[in-house]
């Protein structure tokens, strides 16, 4: 990473449609590719993002376009940490199933979470009452290309 | 995102280019799917070559299409994975579900 990167902080915020799911995510490759990592570790953080901001948008805000969905992205010493916020009234993440055992293998959904955890280091929901979900990924991206098949 | 079919030696061979994401692609694939079985073709071959994003929605609904297909009593195949799909596959174990071909016609006589 680029000294002069260190500890620079972008932040966008949307409105609760899935075609700006995008947006987000191309912020997210081009800050770290910016930040020396190579296309394809690039490209998995990307698509880590756009999995949060989809279900922000969807489980979060209930696809309420008044509702917005905030992400910022900052990176300090290395570490990318993304954080996004919806204004929806927060789910348990827990109630998930694991989309590894066989018996949940065939469903059509409940994979995006298990994708974020694949792609980034660290992946926490925090949820204030009232105050919507805010969900904090980190990433070391001096570690290398972050490929999914390092990590299985 | 565009679907171009053709059928070769009964196969119904669907080539899908573009983005399988979110509100852009994942109903779109179901309804090619359905649109398929209901004109009596249930031996469908995916050329997933064009497919430029895909996203857990489009992953889920390709699981949906192979679980539609064969409970009407056909075969859903994939054909021309790129890398990255492929690694969402296999993160996920999916890769052990579906059959996966490089060559058109190996896939096509494989029905």
């Amino acid at each position: 990473m680029e000294p002069e990167r260190d500890g620079e902080r972008i932040e966008i915020t949307i409105s609760s449609r899935f075609e700006n799911i995008e947006l987000v995510q191309v912020i997210a490759e081009h800050l770290c590719e910016n930040a020396g990592l190579d296309e394809d570790g690039s490209h998995w953080i990307g698509m880590a993002v756009r999995e949060a901001v989809a279900n922000a948008i969807k489980h979060g805000n209930k696809l309420d376009v008044r509702k917005k969905v905030n992400a910022t992205f900052q990176l300090h010493d290395h570490e990318l940490e993304i954080r996004i916020s919806d204004e929806g009234a927060g789910f348990d993440p827990g109630s998930i199933g694991d989309p590894l055992n066989p018996q949940n293998l065939m469903k059509t959904s409940g994979r995006g979470i298990f994708y974020m955890k694949t792609f980034m280091d660290q992946v926490q929901y925090s949820f204030v009452p009232g105050g919507g979900t805010s969900l904090v990924m980190t990433k070391n991206l001096a570690k290398g290309s972050g490929l999914a098949s390092s990590k299985v | 995102m565009k679907a171009t079919a053709r059928t070769v030696d009964g196969v119904e061979v669907i080539k899908l280019d573009g983005k399988i994401t979110i509100g852009s692609g994942d109903q779109q694939l179901r309804e090619i799917i359905t649109s398929a079985l209901n004109g009596g073709k249930n031996k469908i071959l995916l050329d997933m070559s064009g497919v430029t994003t895909i996203d857990s929605s489009g992953i889920g609904e390709l699981v949906g299409s192979y679980t539609t297909v064969t409970n009407r009593g056909g075969k859903l195949k994939l054909l021309h994975l790129p890398a990255k799909l492929n690694e969402l596959l296999h993160v996920t174990q999916l890769i052990t579900v579906f059959e996966v071909y490089e060559n058109e016609q190996e896939a096509v006589k494989s029905f």
